[in-house]
């Protein structure tokens, strides 16, 4: 059996695309480090208390007073354990990283609903690329980008993508086709159906998207580590390498706390709470009708009916 | 008047070889074959027929006979695969996809088995679906959805959600969303289906007496026959696809085209379906104001009967000629029939009244029940012996 050179040829073609279009990746690796510092900086800089108001706000207005306590306490231990700083670097990288793999992976997978085509494409690549090892991003990672943040925000975002596309696809797919039928039946244009039916009938499975890909990020950031960028995955890195278990614990732990903060925050985001849903509402009830004014228990009665 | 919706050898085929389904579907090759020897489902073949305006029009067929698929097709939210559809005598496959959105948004509304509502919406909003498409200012849209879910009875839940309402309000709800639209044609795909009976009951109701207000021209798929009779002006049973039978109510069940009808017939309650004109015959005899007393007495001997409609000049009746009130006329010398010789021993009831209505007053009386006409002019009478034979009857097999 001759030996196919497959790696030879891969090679050959980033070198090719290095020389290629240079410019690229130095337009690329500008923007998001600037994106990713300017973030950074306005995480770190204001006194650690700014934030964990702004957290903590967020927490109860989403989720309710349960992940609200969780955030004071959580980010409390964080700054405890003189790991604020770095885990503000984390969440600028982490964040960064699902909004660019959110913007690329929802229009994909909209696509993918929309044309079989563009399914049955875009399948087989989504597989490769969840079941790479993640190392073998960081190969050419590093070449196009050297070492650093950058890098490590593109492998993450490759990593990051394919919950996005698939969740989305899958979302707009399970909307009930009558409903999308009957926007057809009344004269919507594909647009109007898509805008106004299938996406948000398909929202809570694209929250669970980007929830997904928000972990799936978080959990890039030790390998990030690796490449030279700033914040926990840095302390967990040099923690491994000298052995430090009480470094180790107490980096490891960060990420854990900030990662079950992102993942309540976002995966409340698809799926209402009671507080919120009664907020909207009310805010929808009261204005124009001005008459209808009706009481809770009214409205639960033929519920209760149809059962 | 050219008809609102008129459908022509309406065909359709789910799967990869259309043509050869198509081919093998026009050699009569049934809809098992062409799915075994083409992989394609024939869903509707060969299915034509046309609505007059403020007709109410049923498709009637079991699951899988592909009645969805049909209504379907005369939005072309469905594309057929042959054959045409034409509204107001224009041709669905001619326009344009925006003409055809614009044909949906204005000429023909859809009302949908599960409600299909937006749960994101207020019930207004879903009511004004159709306007907001359209582009209406809000205003207006507010003030026709208003308007539509007071016809339905829902105007005091116009704020709720969709998921607040039980099934048969959200019905309502789609019910108003395709009145708001003010379309001529109203697609209604198994709209009660997923209703409790009591429910259906009621929404039957609703619908009946909308239409005698508005004059909507409707296609009304169901699975349900007794429903069917109910509502329809015409049915169209369908089968595998393929059209089995089209006739009125009372004509499929008097006379079913197959056995596949005559199952079906079987479970109907027919003194619903069956009106007093079905049932009407000409009566036996007659006798006229001022005739004489003599013959009529010999008349009613020869038939063996007991009493006779006696009518003025304008063919209605003016009262009931018994046989022992004529007896006693001749005795007592009064040669012609007159007010003295009339009772009132009779009942009539109108053409489109139906059997269960009238089935008491069947038999009571000296003569048999009349039929009559708005201005109380005899058509014909039932005797009980028509009665018995309409519900007893094994129907007689059609000709054909």
């Amino acid at each position: 059996m001759p030996h196919i050179p497959l790696g030879q040829w891969m090679s050959d073609f980033i070198d090719w695309l290095l020389a290629a279009v240079p410019w690229l990746f130095d337009a690329i690796s500008t923007v998001m480090q600037t994106v990713v510092d300017g973030l950074t900086d306005a995480l770190a800089t204001p006194p650690p208390v700014v934030w964990i108001v702004v957290f903590t706000l967020l927490a109860l207005v989403i989720r309710g007073w349960g992940l609200a306590l969780y955030t004071v306490l959580a980010f409390l231990l964080v700054v405890s354990l003189e790991l604020w700083v770095e885990t503000m670097q984390t969440l600028s990288l982490v964040l960064v990283a699902a909004v660019i793999a959110a913007a690329i992976g929802v229009p994909i997978g909209i696509l993918a609903a929309r044309h079989r085509a563009v399914s049955v494409a875009v399948r087989p690549v989504l597989d490769s690329m969840q079941t790479t090892p993640v190392f073998v991003y960081l190969i050419p990672a590093v070449f196009f980008f050297g070492v650093g943040v950058v890098p490590g925000v593109v492998a993450t975002i490759l990593f990051a993508i394919p919950p996005g596309v698939r969740l989305t696809e899958l979302g707009i797919r399970q909307v009930d086709r009558e409903v999308v039928e009957a926007a057809q039946a009344f004269g919507a244009r594909p647009g109007q159906i898509l805008r106004e039916v299938q996406l948000p009938l398909a929202l809570p499975s694209i929250m669970a998207g980007v929830n997904q890909v928000i972990m799936l990020a978080l959990s890039m950031v030790v390998t990030a580590g690796l490449l030279g960028a700033a914040g926990l995955g840095a302390v967990v890195v040099r923690a491994v390498t000298q052995l430090d278990v009480a470094s180790g614990f107490e980096s490891g732990l960060a990420v854990v706390l900030l990662a079950v903060f992102l993942d309540r925050l976002t995966a409340a985001l698809g799926h209402p709470t009671a507080l919120s849903r009664l907020l909207r509402v009310r805010t929808r009830r009261t204005p124009p009708s001005g008459g209808t004014a009706e009481t809770p228990q009214r409205s639960e009665e033929p519920a209760q009916a149809s059962a | 008047m050219p008809p609102v919706l008129r459908a022509t050898g309406l065909t359709k085929v789910f799967g990869p070889r259309e043509q050869e389904a198509l081919r093998l579907a026009g050699e009569g090759v049934g809809r098992d074959d062409v799915l075994r020897r083409t992989g394609c489902t024939l869903a509707v073949h060969d299915v034509g027929f046309a609505v007059e305006r403020g007709e109410l029009f049923v498709v009637m067929g079991l699951s899988g006979s592909g009645k969805s698929t049909l209504v379907r097709l005369l939005n072309r939210i469905v594309e057929p695969s042959a054959g045409t559809v034409e509204v107001d005598g224009q041709d669905l496959r001619a326009l344009s996809d925006a003409d055809l959105r614009n044909l949906r948004n204005e000429r023909v509304s859809m009302v949908f088995q599960h409600f299909a509502l937006l749960p994101h919406r207020s019930v207004r909003e879903n009511a004004a679906y159709a306007l907001k498409v359209r582009g209406v200012p809000a205003a207006e849209q507010r003030e026709r959805a208003d308007w539509a879910l007071r016809t339905v009875g829902l105007l005091d839940r116009a704020d709720a959600r969709p998921d607040q309402l039980s099934g048969g309000m959200q019905q309502r709800v789609g019910l108003a969303r395709a009145l708001a639209a003010d379309s001529d044609v109203l697609l209604m795909d198994e709209p009660f289906s997923a209703l409790d009976p009591l429910i259906r009951r009621d929404m039957q109701d609703l619908l009946v007496q909308l239409q005698t207000e508005l004059h909507k021209t409707i296609v009304f798929i169901t699975h349900d026959l007794n429903e069917a009779m109910r509502l329809g002006d015409r049915i169209l049973m369908l089968k595998d696809g393929r059209t089995v039978q089209l006739g009125t109510g009372p004509e499929i069940i008097s006379a079913p085209a197959d056995e596949y009808v005559a199952d079906f017939t079987s479970d109907v309650d027919r003194t619903r379906v069956l009106t007093a004109g079905d049932l009407l015959r000409e009566p036996r005899m007659t006798a006229r104001l001022g005739q004489s007393t003599g013959e009529v007495l010999r008349t009613l001997g020869a038939a063996e009967a007991n009493g006779v409609y006696v009518l003025d000049d304008g063919q209605r009746i003016a009262g009931v000629a018994r046989d022992d009130l004529l007896a006693r006329a001749v005795q007592e010398g009064r040669t012609a029939v007159g007010a003295r010789e009339l009772v009132a021993d009779y009942a009539t009831i109108a053409p489109d009244r139906p059997l269960v209505e009238f089935i008491h007053l069947v038999g009571k009386h000296a003569v048999p029940l009349g039929v009559v006409d708005g201005s109380g002019r005899l058509l014909g009478v039932v005797p009980r012996a028509a009665v018995l034979d309409a519900l007893a009857a094994v129907p007689a097999r059609r000709e054909g």
